[in-house]
């Protein structure tokens, strides 16, 4: 299971960097987005997660590790997916713009030397 | 003792003032530039009988405690000396500049500067410890940039004032490092500490070090050789500044530092061949160039030059009497050397040059101001009944009462004789170039004698070198005695060596030195005029051609290149490279760790593990998809597809690990992300054009992804494979009783780290906001197909139908959040996906016209009313007397419903609910009105 996990995060890495080392703006952002996913994966492994663990705290039971899922990483991450996606947006914004003053969807803003 | 504080803030104050000032405040600036420096003035001569009596006074107040650093202040005999110098030259140049400065000048900020470093002088002489020192050093570097490149129009002021800076802020980085290791040795910076520790200090093997890099700052604030050029550069200043940096201040804080810290460095071998040497040279080398300048300033600088070098070598000398003898040249220096620079500023002022081969036969338009200025020059060249006279017989006394290695005996005496009958020369061109030989030439004014508050300046100067001169016991005695016992023991009660201050001392081998260097300066100087015509010479006779200034103009241009050079090697504006380099870089950094011997538990071995069909497919969902993502990423429409799918695999990661929180905001953000990428497509090409081919960096990329790939996995495992330490324990123990709600998750984001959370909805804001600014009124034009839209009736009636019921269930999300699966960022998503829905099925119409001018489509607002209830709540924890964002909770009962949970922390989650909601819209309007005008249906 964990190991599933590991190769997933590292296909995602992977892939992620290739994509984001294109020269198109949206292939970039696509790239962004599976390397944020990786990431938001990797800080979730952190807290070592379970199969059929309790999320939440039932009153009158001891609340711990043993049981239940690890929240804090949970919590990280959460927010982590709300940035990321205000991340991926902003720079669609900019490459938008970029692509409409500068006629080219190139990176640098401008079409490569053939 | 306040009034120690006071003196060292007075400067500061005066300055904070006067900066005030309109820039025509000529003459209020004036004085209150001169009333601050004569109440700093005042304040020395009433610590006169604390201080004569032996006394050392202090100030201190904590300033770093937890390195045991002190704001300290100390008034002890050399302090004093230096601060009556500082505040009583000080005024003087004021009252001289008030009337120099032309009304073009903008004066405030004249007298703002000066007044700055008068502040930053005071500090450097009144420092308690070697730190706080140096940092006034430092200021006075800085200040005198600003007092030297005052006239920043100029390019010679602006080039003087950056080599000024660059040499004497270098060498104070070397003083600070001296200063550090000296604390290093002694265990402490206290000035106290470091003066009692001379012993300790010399016996340390750091000791050469320490004391080499403190010369270096010594060395390159007094202009000694080699770094004494930049000194004739800063004469570009104008000549008030030149007058008070470069008799009584700047340049002498150098030679304070050799005084201050002679008892805890000085007494040894490396302390007497590398300052007697340095100084020696800088003797020499200054007074034979002096000779050779046409420049009146010029002359002045290179003497001043020379003169500090005498200084330097009688502190290098490391004989008690040659101390008492430095002391008193810094006294004299000071008073004849500011006497002449203001003369010289008089002239320049009245002739409209400081070229000494055209002002010529000044005695007859100037009469005072030549017998003033001849004065001065006879102290300079150390002529009897003068001051200068006396600390240069001394001088010329010490170096041949040295007993010193073979050669150093008989070069000093004779080094010194040399460099007395060249300081003569020089001293006899001022005078007889300036005063005498011939009629003005082809001037630009026609000379005449000064205002008289010019003039009564150096009147008082020029008495006090007669004074000094006629009956120095009397007058210097106590002073030098005060001054010069605390720079040999720095700390009173040790005796002083005996010593004779009188004008007269009999037939000895010093007047003999003296009488020579006379005869000979006077041959020497009437030898040039009539062989070989000191007018003519252009350039220095016997010297290297390229000076100091040369090799440091190479050095910075060296430097800018090399900066160009690297800049232009990695800024090529193609950001592909520099996104590599980026990841390159990460990965090296995430490899560093494992490449060093530390302590290393081993990594179980990869294997897989056991795991139900449902997750291996789902795996394989999501590994295929983003595999296919990456080989169908030119067809753009395809590939958002299967990020999507992605996307969706990793919430079903969430959902399988049992995280419902994450799994519900990772499925609502996949849809907003989708809806904004086709939003976004309309506006982009269909596909990515091919990329020219180039199969090394392919081969690069494809490198740097499967590095970043095969670590981040490893990485993984390794850490998946260890025992943890997590310190959630406490937060699930914790989320009932502190925080009130049993989703544990949501008690963390908006309670136990809810500052965290205000960071986050922040940034989220602003970059919807920055988006907004982007592309609100933006009508993109070039190479964009201007798409049509459509508005199927069916889409309207489903959103119609899905939006109350939408917000029911976002209000209900929000509600619960704090004890089930939900809270302000799911809640908010789920709002806006249904808002969002009902904008893509009316499109333009939609919120209709009437509500649209009334703002309500205008979400910018929820923006800030969610930020502000989000700070409200937690500032109202400071009403309640606990720290920001302290939560509480209760259970309100409300007849027919029974207890319900409220905590201050819903509120919060109200304000991040609001954040979500309306950034998110923000963003996607930003990008679907893009629409509007070009095209589309309105």
């Amino acid at each position: 299971m964990l190991a599933l996990l590991t190769l997933a995060i590292g296909v995602l890495t992977g892939c992620g960097v290739w994509l984001l080392l294109r020269a198109r703006s949206f292939d970039a952002v696509l790239g962004l987005t599976l390397l944020s996913y990786a990431v938001n994966l990797f800080i979730f492994a952190a807290g070592r997660p379970k199969v059929g663990a309790d999320p939440l705290v039932v009153p009158g039971t001891p609340a711990t590790l043993a049981t239940m899922a690890d929240p804090l990483p949970q919590a990280l991450v959460l927010t982590a997916i709300v940035i990321a996606f205000a991340m991926t947006a902003l720079l669609l914004a900019i490459a938008l713009r970029a692509h409409a003053e500068s006629g080219s969807d190139h990176v640098d803003s401008k079409e490569p030397r053939q | 003792m306040i009034a120690l504080l006071l003196l060292a803030a007075l400067p500061w104050i005066g300055a904070a003032v006067v900066a005030c000032l309109p820039p025509a405040a000529r003459r209020r600036s004036a004085w209150i530039a001169g009333a601050a420096a004569v109440a700093a003035t005042a304040l020395v001569l009433a610590a006169a009988p604390a201080v004569f009596g032996g006394e050392v006074l202090r100030f201190g107040v904590p300033w770093l405690p937890a390195l045991g650093l002190d704001f300290g202040l100390r008034l002890d005999g050399l302090a004093w000396l230096f601060a009556l110098l500082i505040t009583g030259i000080g005024a003087l140049v004021v009252l001289y500049a008030a009337w120099y400065l032309d009304p073009a000048d903008p004066a405030p900020r004249f007298f703002t500067f000066l007044l700055l470093f008068m502040g930053a002088m005071l500090g450097v002489v009144l420092a308690d410890n070697l730190i706080l020192l140096v940092l006034f050093w430092e200021l006075t570097s800085l200040s005198s940039f600003l007092l030297i490149g005052y006239w920043h129009g100029r390019s010679d002021a602006r080039e003087g004032a950056r080599m000024a800076l660059t040499i004497t802020g270098a060498g104070g980085l070397c003083l600070l490092a001296g200063a550090l290791l000296i604390g290093h040795i002694t265990g402490s910076t206290k000035l106290d500490v470091v003066l009692a520790a001379g012993d300790l200090i010399r016996a340390h093997p750091l000791y050469e070090t320490a004391l080499v890099l403190v010369l270096l700052g010594a060395f390159t604030k007094s202009a000694q050789f080699p770094f004494h050029f930049w000194l004739p550069h800063a004469m570009a200043a104008p000549t008030p500044v030149s007058a008070y940096l470069h008799s009584a201040t700047m340049v002498k804080a150098g030679v304070f530092l050799l005084a201050r810290l002679y008892p805890a460095l000085g007494g040894s071998e490396p302390w007497f061949w590398i300052v007697t040497l340095v100084g020696l040279a800088t003797l020499l080398v200054g007074a034979y160039t002096a000779i050779f300048q046409h420049d009146l300033k010029g002359l002045l600088a290179y003497s001043t030059i020379s003169h500090l070098g005498l200084i330097t070598l009688l502190f290098g000398l490391d004989e008690p009497l040659a101390v008492v003898a430095g002391v008193f040249h810094i006294i004299n220096h000071a008073t004849f050397k500011a006497g002449l620079f203001m003369s010289a500023g008089i002239i320049d002022h009245e002739c409209g040059t400081r070229d000494m081969r055209r002002i010529n036969g000044l005695l007859k338009y100037m009469p005072f101001t030549a017998t003033l200025g001849m004065t001065a020059a006879a102290a300079m060249a150390g002529v009897p009944l003068l001051n200068g006279f006396l600390s240069k017989e001394m001088f010329f006394a010490e170096t041949l009462a040295k007993e010193a290695h073979g050669a150093m005996q008989w070069l000093l005496p004779a080094g010194a004789t040399l460099a007395g009958l060249f300081s003569v020369a020089y001293s006899l061109r001022f005078v007889h170039d300036v005063f005498f030989n011939g009629e003005p030439v082809n001037l630009p004014k026609k000379p005449h004698e000064a205002p008289f508050f010019m003039v009564l300046p150096v009147a008082l100067l020029v008495l006090l070198c007669l004074a000094v001169g006629l009956a120095p016991a009397q007058t210097a005695g106590p002073l030098l005695a005060v001054a010069a016992q605390a720079a040999l023991h720095g700390a009173p009660g040790a005796p002083l060596p005996a010593y004779q201050l009188a004008v007269w001392h009999g037939f000895n081998l010093p007047l003999l030195m003296s009488a020579v260097a006379v005869a000979g300066g006077v041959a020497l100087y009437f030898g040039l005029q009539r062989f070989v015509n000191l007018h003519r010479i252009a350039r220095l006779p016997g010297w290297v051609r390229h000076g100091g200034r040369d090799v440091f103009m190479a050095l910075q241009t060296a430097g800018v290149h090399a900066a160009q050079a690297l800049t232009a090697s990695l800024e090529t504006g193609s950001l592909q490279r520099y996104l590599s380099l980026l990841v390159a870089m990460a990965i090296l950094a995430g490899l560093l760790p494992f490449l060093g011997d530390g302590p290393t538990t081993p990594m179980a071995p990869f294997r897989m593990d056991a795991a139900g069909l449902g997750v291996v497919v789902v795996a394989l969902i999501g590994v295929l998809a983003t595999a296919a993502t990456v080989i169908a990423h030119r067809q753009r429409l395809l590939a958002l597809v299967l990020v999507g799918a992605v996307g969706l695999a990793v919430c079903l990661t969430f959902v399988w690990f049992s995280a419902p929180d994450l799994a519900l905001t990772q499925l609502l953000v996949e849809v907003v992300t989708v809806v904004l990428m086709m939003l976004a497509l309309r506006w982009l090409p269909a596909a990515s054009a091919p990329e020219p081919r180039r199969p090394l960096r392919g081969l690069v990329h494809a490198g740097l992804a499967a590095a970043a790939g095969t670590g981040i996995a490893a990485l993984t495992w390794a850490m998946l494979s260890r025992p943890s330490a997590s310190i959630s324990d406490f937060f699930l123990a914790q989320s009932l009783p502190l925080g009130g709600g049993s989703n544990a998750v949501n008690v963390i984001i908006v309670d136990f780290r809810g500052f965290d959370t205000l960071g986050e909805i922040t940034v989220f804001a602003i970059a919807a906001l920055v988006m907004h600014a982007l592309l609100a009124g933006f009508e993109p034009t070039r190479g964009v197909v201007a798409p049509g839209e459509r508005h199927p009736l069916m889409l309207q009636l489903a959103a119609r139908l899905l939006l109350p019921f939408a917000t029911l269930v976002s209000i209900y999300l929000l509600l619960r959040g704090h004890n089930l699966p939900g809270g302000g960022f799911i809640a908010g998503l789920v709002l806006a996906i249904a808002l969002m829905l009902m904008r893509l099925a009316h499109g333009p119409q939609w919120p209709p016209a009437r509500a649209a001018r009334r703002g309500h489509d205008d979400y910018r607002r929820w923006l800030g009313g969610g930020l502000a209830i989000a700070v409200a709540t937690g500032a109202a924890s400071w009403w309640l007397g606990s720290p920001f964002l302290t939560s509480s909770y209760d259970y309100p009962w409300l007849p027919g419903v029974g207890g319900v949970p409220l905590a201050s922390a819903a509120v919060f989650d109200l304000g991040v609910y609001l954040v979500v909601v309306g950034g998110t819209m923000v963003m996607l309007l930003s990008i679907a009105r893009l629409s509007r005008g070009i095209g589309g249906v309105r």
